[in-house]
């Protein structure tokens, strides 16, 4: 760049700075602005080192056992879309919460806020899923609670599910243990449930596959442990898509991440959803998809192990972390060349989980 | 915001006095109003803009022109290793 | 997907830059007009994988990026209106005006609401005909067929609940005022791929013969925009200075004619204000006379708007091509997508965003500012 360039003065900007002074959809994201939320707000107020851990759910020692506990929140718009509706993915979200910190998940709490007018057979249609879900997971519903707020101070229903689930001995997936040199495995394609959702939104039809991927993630989880007990860390990418979960980790474990574009499977339907919104599959939202992190001699086997379950079936190894560029993600992309993966600032779609 | 991709026309009607088209991204359609290129039909591939096609790809020089660039990525292949200059296209 | 997988092709990419790299005997400054071309560079890396011999500069190709303030304002106004249902497309959201933006108007009550194309708006008004339904009518010249198509329906549908704030502006004047202006630094450019597809060559080629500049018009995918390179790089090692097509598959050199046809029924030229820039002669769309009924701005007497100037962001100087991202002291510091200082880092096409988006602002932390 050349002095003469920089000698110029800088030209009037009309706009102003703008700090945000009140919630923000965009503070719901999972993005940069929740992160902000938690760091400024809630760390501070909530100080403990069970929190501070920041995983999916967190670990508490009761007489010699190790308890996973974790909640969710679902405010999901529209309460029915393809692949599934708010009880299956209440459900599911928070049984995979534990899973991915390695417990075997016990009992689920569902709480219900309802707005005045919620047809009956919809609040039915959403019971009978999550006990559906919760059946096939072999996960009971032990307790709950149920409110109403007048027409139009909620949104049909939300749905907060709590969940308690046992870490067998020696398993401890947390992220603090990636390391460089770990290979990072990915069970399937992604962008699937975000661009469902907001397919359903926009009126965008669709032949073939475009559904949801909810599903409860335990037994696949299971099947990785199985076959590489040595797995360091799990986890499973929501809101924010995939690339959230990985510049979390690499930000918060200090540690390099690189992954090939060409490696990471997206459905047809949701590529071409994505490039007709504009949209990044890597931050589009799932809903049941892991990300583990192995030894690097064991990347093969846990592909391998994921494979043989129904969930994991086009399981592949996307990446590696290295101790180079501690706390970035670099993405190869498929024409060669290479790009920083950042967290988006606001995911640009609300309400998604 | 000049965010334009092409997709395929597999469908034509009459919508409210406009020509709309159903439209194929990959496995994924949606309406698209082809008022705008009275001359694709049905198998076509249009650029699509808001909603709208601005323009029918044509398939003769998009083929033309991409043979050229083809050779350009298997002449660099097979050339890769070597000293010798590239031969032209 | 057809007609984008194999311009993404990694081999033929590698092949590109090798000829690029063999063609560039000196260095040559090239600009892309385009904000999608942009994001396109800064996504595949494409300005790190050709030789430092060429460099690419950014261009006032961002419809969002450019919208005056006033215009902004105007919209948060209209948008706040209790009887208003405001649609736009969804880049137009985090703008900021003088006094915040439309998602912060619609988190305190205000009926904002993302449509993917105008004829959604329409739909929305068909739908809603005791509310006023305002659509935000912004971009360049591929974008005034869409938003002209939605007039006209209005007007032939009697859709009198429908209006449009018109905020169009047009290549050319731009292209023209930044080779004008002093202190110019480049030498060729890669024309707008869609514009040109519905406006056609001849407005470049009087450019390119004028000023004697090439023009390249180009496509979006690397593989169009590395073959652009080439075209533009090669024309200035000849000393040639023509209009070429590269984007042969979508363009043709008469362009849209039935397009045009519409849009210069709906749509006049006018002098347009450019954020950063200025006012630039002959260089927007207005609605014309007949289609005033639907004209959002004759219809809101929102009162005299008071725009809030503030310093130290150089978009201006960005969206000339003058200066990088990286070249602001704001960029990734006091300026970043969360407290966008100007309109280049909001916009998801604007240079900054894209340069931050990808990351590059790790590297300007890295570098000593002399």
């Amino acid at each position: 760049m050349s002095s003469d360039v920089r000698s110029l003065p800088f030209s009037e900007c009309p706009l102003p700075a703008t700090h945000v002074e009140e919630i923000r959809l965009g503070h719901g994201s999972g993005g940069k602005l929740t992160a902000q939320l938690i760091e400024r707000m809630f760390l501070p107020a909530f100080r403990n080192p069970a929190l501070e851990a920041l995983d999916d759910q967190a670990i508490v020692a009761v007489n010699g056992s190790r308890l996973a506990f974790t909640t969710d929140s679902y405010v999901i718009t529209p309460i029915f879309f393809p692949g599934g509706d708010i009880g299956e993915l209440a459900v599911n979200g928070t049984i995979n919460d534990l899973a991915v910190g390695g417990a075997r998940p016990l009992c689920l709490s569902l709480a219900l806020i309802l707005e005045e007018g919620l047809p009956l057979a919809d609040l039915e249609r959403v019971i009978h899923s999550a006990q559906r879900a919760a059946e096939r997971a072999g996960v009971q519903i032990v307790t709950g609670d149920t409110k109403v707020v007048g027409r139009g101070s909620g949104d049909k229903i939300f749905i907060n599910t709590s969940g308690i689930g046992i870490v067998p001995p020696g398993i401890d997936l947390s992220s603090r243990h990636v390391r460089p040199g770990d290979a990072i495995v990915l069970s399937g394609t992604i962008g699937d449930h975000g661009v469902a959702i907001l397919s359903t939104r926009e009126g965008i039809a669709f032949e073939g596959e475009l559904h949801s991927d909810t599903a409860a993630l335990h037994e696949l989880a299971a099947c990785a442990l199985a076959g590489c007990p040595g797995t360091h860390a799990m986890r499973d990418p929501t809101r924010g898509g995939l690339a959230a979960t990985l510049v979390e980790v690499a930000t918060r474990q200090r540690v390099g991440i690189e992954v090939d574009e060409r490696a990471i499977p997206v459905r047809d339907t949701v590529r071409g959803a994505c490039e007709l919104l504009g949209l990044d599959p890597l931050l589009v939202a799932n809903e049941g998809k892991l990300v583990a992190f192995v030894p690097a001699d064991h990347a093969e086997r846990t592909v391998a192990s994921m494979r043989a379950h129904p969930l994991g079936r086009l399981a592949s190894c996307i990446g590696r972390v290295t101790a180079d560029h501690p706390g970035i993600v670099v993405l190869r992309t498929p024409i060669g060349g290479d790009r920083v993966l950042d967290l988006p600032f606001a995911e640009a779609l609300p309400r998604i989980c | 915001m000049c965010l334009g991709i092409p997709g395929e026309i597999t469908a034509v009607r009459e919508d409210d006095g406009l020509r709309v088209g159903r439209v194929r991204f990959a496995g994924i359609s949606r309406d698209v109003c082809l008022d705008y290129v009275p001359d694709a039909a049905v198998g076509d591939y249009v650029i699509v803009h808001v909603g709208f096609a601005i323009s029918r790809i044509d398939r003769e020089e998009a083929e033309r022109s991409y043979r050229i660039l083809e050779q350009l990525g298997q002449t660099a292949e097979l050339t890769a290793d070597r000293d010798e200059p590239e031969p032209s296209p | 997907m057809k007609y984008l997988d194999e311009y993404r092709d990694g081999t033929v990419a590698a092949a590109l830059v090798e000829r690029i790299a063999a063609a560039a005997t000196r260095p040559w400054v090239l600009m892309e007009v385009c904000g999608g071309q942009t994001h396109s560079i800064v996504r595949y890396g494409l300005d790190r994988m050709i030789p430092p011999t060429v460099e690419l500069v950014h261009g006032p190709g961002c419809p969002v990026c450019v919208t005056p303030l006033e215009m902004i304002d105007r919209a948060h106004a209209i948008a706040s209106r209790p009887e208003v249902i405001f649609t736009s497309f969804g880049d137009m959201l985090r703008v900021p005006g003088s006094r915040g933006d439309l998602l912060g108007l619609k988190s305190r009550g205000a009926d904002v609401r993302v449509v993917y194309s105008p004829l959604d708006a329409l739909r929305i008004a068909r739908a809603n005909p005791t509310r006023q339904v305002v659509f935000f009518g912004i971009g360049f010249e591929t974008t005034a067929p869409a938003n002209a198509m939605a007039v006209h329906q209005a007007k032939r549908l009697g859709l009198t609940n429908f209006s449009m704030l018109v905020s169009h502006v047009l290549v050319p004047p731009a292209i023209a005022a930044i080779l004008g202006a002093p202190g110019n630094r480049v030498q060729a450019f890669l024309g707008p791929g869609h514009v040109c597809a519905v406006m056609g060559l001849r407005e470049y080629e009087a450019l390119s013969a004028s000023y004697r500049v090439p023009i390249v018009i180009t496509g979006f995918e690397p593989i169009d925009l590395l073959e652009g390179i080439l075209m533009a790089v090669t024309q200035l090692e000849h000393g040639q200075a023509t209009v070429e097509n590269q984007y042969v598959r979508a363009v043709s050199p008469d362009g849209n004619r039935v397009a045009r046809d519409l849009v210069f029924e709906v749509f006049e030229v006018v002098d347009r204000k450019w954020r950063g820039v200025g006012s630039i002669p002959q260089s927007g769309y207005k609605l014309r006379d007949a289609y005033r009924e639907h004209d959002a701005e004759q219809r809101f007497e929102v009162g005299a708007i008071a725009t809030q100037e503030s310093p130290a962001c150089i978009s201006g100087l960005i969206l000339r091509g003058m200066k990088k991202p990286g070249d602001c002291p704001a960029f990734g510091r006091e300026c970043s997508p969360q407290h966008p200082l100007g309109a280049t880092m909001v916009s998801a096409e604007g240079a900054c965003a894209a340069y931050y988006q990808y990351g590059r602002y790790r590297e300007a932390a890295a570098v000593e500012t002399p």
